[in-house]
This record gives structure tokens, C-alpha cells and sequence, in this order.
């Protein structure tokens, strides 16, 4: 800790104070808001709120279409976690073999993450075209599957997937060769003389060594894709066909903002805060693993 | 760089390294080819659009289909809300970052631990978390549809204040002593002394949090619904030919596309130096 060395009674809280009013305003009243809410009923009308206790929650627990977000917020997170993190490694270990080029190679693998996960939709939205798209058409010459998204939910799926973890893959790259590029090269080359081949010294020591990035990654990815893909839903595919890409988030959204059921809207809310809590929770303990390797 | 799995470490093989050039070079591929076929296709006519086979290869009708997706999609003003967006959100999130980490570390005050909590908490509550009562905050406050309502519920950062208070941390304490014994006061100190020695972090994380500002998305769609404060990544979507019932006019989608995502892609190449270390540094 510094030893804090200006004395002024006031100075401190006016520096603070525009961080905390922001604060306040805009993420302690409205998450108190949506607690209390998630305890009240609307009428149908708008004026009117009753409480209803725990009903909101409970109406959750028995709804199909609620199992079914979780279900397919589960498929998505995992999906484009798996697909961002397993690409990055992949990416990032060849480009630390004793190469040249490294730092192209970085950017020219970078530069997906400025866009926008809802644009890179689009994009992704007219290569998986039933009719235009290119996908569809190298896939016929394979198989005589119909791969038209508007009709299978899981193509639909698979769009918002590829597409999203396309914007992210740069950043697990970035990570990853900051990881590699730390490993000291004694470590590996006392390892080759002792007779260890490639995939053995990849095994038993670069990826435990990579362990406390390739954790932090996962967290992130995980909490990108819960919170933050909410763009590519709404843009691409609306949560369809019939619901088959309804994630949590999109349905907070559209049964607070759409449906106005604002008492079952404010317990979802609810519900993914616990989420969001448990997974900073872990992405901190990265903090510490990190101090001790 | 490192020999992580070369095959033999002391006598590299040439044919061993062109395989690997050959596997980076098959993956860029494979991560630029959305990007190339978006710009293939803004340069087509609508009938080379679906044509089949797909043409993978550009034509030259680039400028009617950009001029096209400039009017019909009104660019200039989106582009314009969402240039305000970023760098109003990215700026005031710096200020507001530095002045609260100055306090933190620089002023032993009352309640400073409850105040570093509390900004600590604000991470556990993105906006996806509080969505419908955040808007009746902003409704409210009068700030529908305003440059204010989109963007000053941005600027508190926990990542950027950490990464300050972090900075901060590290400067020696001897210079605040001679500063001080020169009779400089705390806000003298951090406008001459300190701000001049964190530009590379106020740069490096101006460019993360800009790209982070010019693809927000659930934030202005709820809070605008006028035409005049829509963002781009928002705007461009009532050009998507939905199937069946457009004229398939993917090629002034794509344009579109291109004008939403070129400025942050720039910025990162541009300065990717300042990119990677603000990617880095604001996640410790």
C-alpha cells in the first residue's frame, strides 16, 4: 500500500464523487429496482403493482420456455467458448514455433474484434443464406442436408455461434501468445533433452503452465457470450426459429421490453445477476492464481 | 519467440517451419474469408449476388452500392452518433477512472474502502443484468433519445479505475515527496506530474474502450427509438433482406456493413501496439 501523502478533508470525495454518482444512478438503483420488482406483479393496465412474493420466481421454475433459454444459453456459451478458446490455442501455438512473422501473423488475426458481434451477424446471416449464401452451396456438393437455418433450430444456432466467437477469437489469441511467450524456453528445451517429442512437452508442460489463461479465458468467454451476445440474437435471428436461439438475455428483453411483463422480466434480471456474481467471482480468482504462478 | 513444439530444437528442419507457415497462413484465411466475401459481395450487382455458383471474386459496381447504402441508410448521421458514442463513453470513463483511482491511492479518506467496493461491484452489473429499470431511470431523468442518455451510464469503469489505481501503485512515492516539498498541491500533482507520465495507458486504454463504445448495442436500442439517434450498428439493419419479402439486395447490405465496421477495425490496426497492451493491461 502507498503511503498516502495529500491531506485535504474534502478534495478525496469530490474526486470520487462523479464515478460514484454514475454508479449509483445507473447500476445500485436500477439492480435495487429489479430486485424489488422481482417481488411485484403489474396489472395489465400499467398502474398498478402488487406483491406477490416469490410468485415471479416460482412461474419461472415451472416454465418450459424459461428451461428452454437456460438450455440454450448453456449450448451457446459452450459453444462459442469451445470454439473461441480451441481456435485461439491452436492459432497461438503455431505462432510461437520458432518462427518468423509472429507479430503479422497477430495482426492479421486481431482485427475481427472491432466488429461488432450483431454485424459480423449479418455477414455470417448472408453466408448461411438458404438460397445466396456460400455455405449452403459448398455444403450441397457433401450432402443432400437441407442446411437452411430458417428451418433448423440447430443451423440457427450454429450461425450465432460461429459468428460470434469470430469477433472474439482475436482476443483469446492475444492471450494466449502472451501466456506461450511467458513460458521460459530452459523449461522446454531441458524438457527436449530429456527426450520428451512436441505433443508430449505441449501436454505436460506448456498447457499446465498455460492453465491460469487458459481458466481466465474461459470465464471471460463464458461472461461475453451470457451478457454480451445479446446484439447478435437481436439482429440475426430474434430468438428463432420457434425459440431455438432464445438465450437468457434476449428473453429478459423481451418479456420486459416486448411482452411488458415487467415482475418476470425483473426476476430474470435477478436470476443472471447471480450468474454474472458467481462468474466474476471466479474470474478474481484468476487474480490470485496468477500472484502465485 | 519460443521453440514450443519444434521438432528438434537445436537443428530446426525448414520443411517443419513450412508447415507451420502454411497452417497460420490456412487459419488467417479462414478468419478473413467472412470479411473478404462481405467485400466481394458490396462490389456486385444484385444478379451476381445470387448468382450460382457465387461469384468470389469482386466486380465493379462498388461505388453505387456504398453511394446507395450511404443515402438509403441515412451513414452520415449514424456514423456520426455512434463517432459521439464512443468517444464521448471512452473519454468521460478515462476522466472519470483517473480522478476517483487519484483519490484511492493519493488521500487516506474515510469510506475509501467502501467506495473501492463499490466500484468493484459495478462489474457484477452489466447492463443486460438491470435492463428494464436502468430505462425508467433514463426515462425519468428526461434522457431519452439524448447523446447524455447514451452515453454517461458508460462512463463508470471498474476495469479503467483499477487500471489506474494499478499505475498509480507503481509511480515511486519520492516523487510525490519532492513534488510536495516544492509546495505542489494534489491537483497540481496530477495534472503535471501524473497525467504526462500515464498517456500510454490513457492511450492504450482509450482504444479499447472506443471500439467497446462503437459496438454498444442493447444500451441504444432501448433508450433511442428516433431515427435522428440511432448508432450505426443499430441503423443497419433495416437494410437486411429478410427472405421472401426484399428485393435481395445483399450487396448494399454488405456495403453497409463495411462503412459500421471500418472504424473500430481501423483504429485496432492502426494502433494495435496500443490495442494489445489495453487488452491486457485492464484485465490485471
Amino acid at each position: 500500500m502507498k503511503r498516502a501523502v495529500f491531506k485535504n478533508p474534502i478534495l478525496p470525495y469530490l474526486l470520487v464523487l462523479p464515478q460514484l454518482a454514475v454508479t449509483v444512478v445507473f447500476f445500485f438503483w436500477p439492480a435495487f429496482e429489479s430486485l424489488r420488482l422481482s417481488l411485484f406483479r403489474t396489472s395489465p393496465f400499467g398502474d398498478r403493482t402488487f406483491f406477490v412474493g416469490l410468485e415471479n420466481f416460482s412461474k419461472l421454475l415451472v416454465d418450459p420456455d424459461y428451461y428452454r433459454s437456460i438450455l440454450n444459453t448453456f449450448v451457446f456459451a459452450g459453444g462459442v467458448t469451445a470454439l473461441g478458446l480451441g481456435a485461439g490455442l491452436f492459432v497461438a501455438a503455431l505462432a510461437t514455433q520458432n518462427i518468423r512473422g509472429l507479430s503479422a501473423y497477430r495482426t492479421a488475426v486481431l482485427w475481427p474484434y472491432g466488429i461488432a458481434p450483431p454485424v459480423a451477424g449479418i455477414i455470417f446471416l448472408f453466408m448461411f443464406h438458404p438460397s445466396y449464401g456460400v455455405l449452403p452451396y459448398w455444403l450441397s456438393f457433401v450432402t443432400a442436408y437441407d442446411f437452411n437455418w430458417l428451418l433448423r433450430g440447430w443451423i440457427a444456432m450454429a450461425l450465432v455461434i460461429i459468428a460470434t466467437a469470430w469477433t472474439h477469437v482475436g482476443y483469446n489469441i492475444a492471450f494466449f501468445l502472451a501466456g506461450l511467450l511467458a513460458i521460459p524456453a530452459s523449461v522446454l528445451e531441458a524438457a527436449s533433452v530429456d527426450g520428451a517429442g512436441s505433443i508430449r512437452r505441449f501436454r505436460s508442460i506448456v498447457f499446465p503452465l498455460l492453465s491460469p489463461i487458459t481458466f481466465y479465458l474461459l470465464v471471460v468467454n463464458l461472461l461475453f457470450s451470457f451478457f454480451g451476445a445479446f446484439g447478435v440474437i437481436h439482429a440475426v435471428t430474434q430468438g428463432g426459429p420457434g425459440g431455438a436461439t432464445e438465450i437468457m438475455v434476449f428473453k429478459v428483453y423481451k418479456d420486459g421490453f416486448i411482452g411488458l411483463n415487467l415482475g418476470s422480466s425483473a426476476a430474470q434480471s435477478v436470476i443472471l445477476m447471480i450468474v454474472v456474481i458467481t462468474l466474476t467471482a471466479l474470474q478474481f480468482k484468476f487474480v490470485e492464481k496468477k500472484v502465485t504462478y | 519467440m519460443l521453440p514450443v513444439a519444434a521438432e528438434r530444437p537445436r537443428k530446426p528442419i525448414p520443411c517443419g517451419a513450412l508447415v507451420v507457415h502454411a497452417l497460420l497462413l490456412l487459419c488467417v484465411a479462414v478468419i478473413a474469408f467472412p470479411l473478404y466475401y462481405a467485400l466481394v459481395i458490396s462490389t456486385q450487382t444484385v444478379q451476381e449476388v445470387i448468382a450460382r455458383p457465387p461469384v468470389l471474386v469482386p466486380s465493379g459496381h462498388a461505388l453505387e452500392n456504398y453511394a446507395e447504402a450511404w443515402s438509403r441508410a441515412k451513414m452520415p448521421r449514424l456514423l456520426w452518433n455512434s463517432a459521439i458514442v464512443a468517444v464521448a463513453s471512452a473519454t468521460g470513463k478515462i476522466v472519470i477512472s483517473m480522478l476517483s483511482a487519484f483519490a484511492i491511492v493519493y488521500f487516506n479518506f474515510r469510506g475509501r474502502a467502501v467506495v473501492f467496493w463499490m466500484i468493484f461491484v459495478t462489474l457484477m452489473l452489466p447492463v443486460e443484468v438491470r435492463i428494464m429499470s436502468t430505462y425508467e431511470v433514463i426515462g425519468d431523468l428526461g434522457w431519452l433519445n439524448s447523446y447524455a442518455g447514451l452515453t454517461v451510464p458508460l462512463m463508470a469503469s471498474a476495469t479503467a479505475t483499477f487500471l489506474f489505481r494499478q499505475f498509480y501503485m507503481t509511480i515511486p512515492d519520492e516523487l510525490c515527496e519532492a513534488a510536495q516539498l516544492d509546495g505542489v498541491g494534489p491537483l497540481r500533482f496530477l495534472f503535471s506530474f501524473l497525467l504526462p507520465l500515464s498517456w500510454a495507458n490513457i492511450a492504450a486504454l482509450f482504444v479499447v474502450l472506443f471500439i467497446f463504445g462503437w459496438n454498444q448495442y442493447l444500451w441504444p436500442l432501448m433508450i433511442t427509438n428516433s431515427e435522428a439517434m440511432r448508432v450505426v450498428v443499430i441503423g443497419l439493419q433495416d437494410l437486411i433482406p429478410r427472405t421472401g419479402t426484399h428485393v435481395p439486395e445483399w450487396n448494399v447490405m454488405m456495403a453497409a456493413a463495411m462503412m459500421a465496421l471500418l472504424p473500430p477495425v481501423a483504429v485496432i490496426l492502426v494502433m494495435q501496439r496500443w490495442f494489445v497492451k489495453g487488452l491486457v493491461e485492464s484485465e490485471k
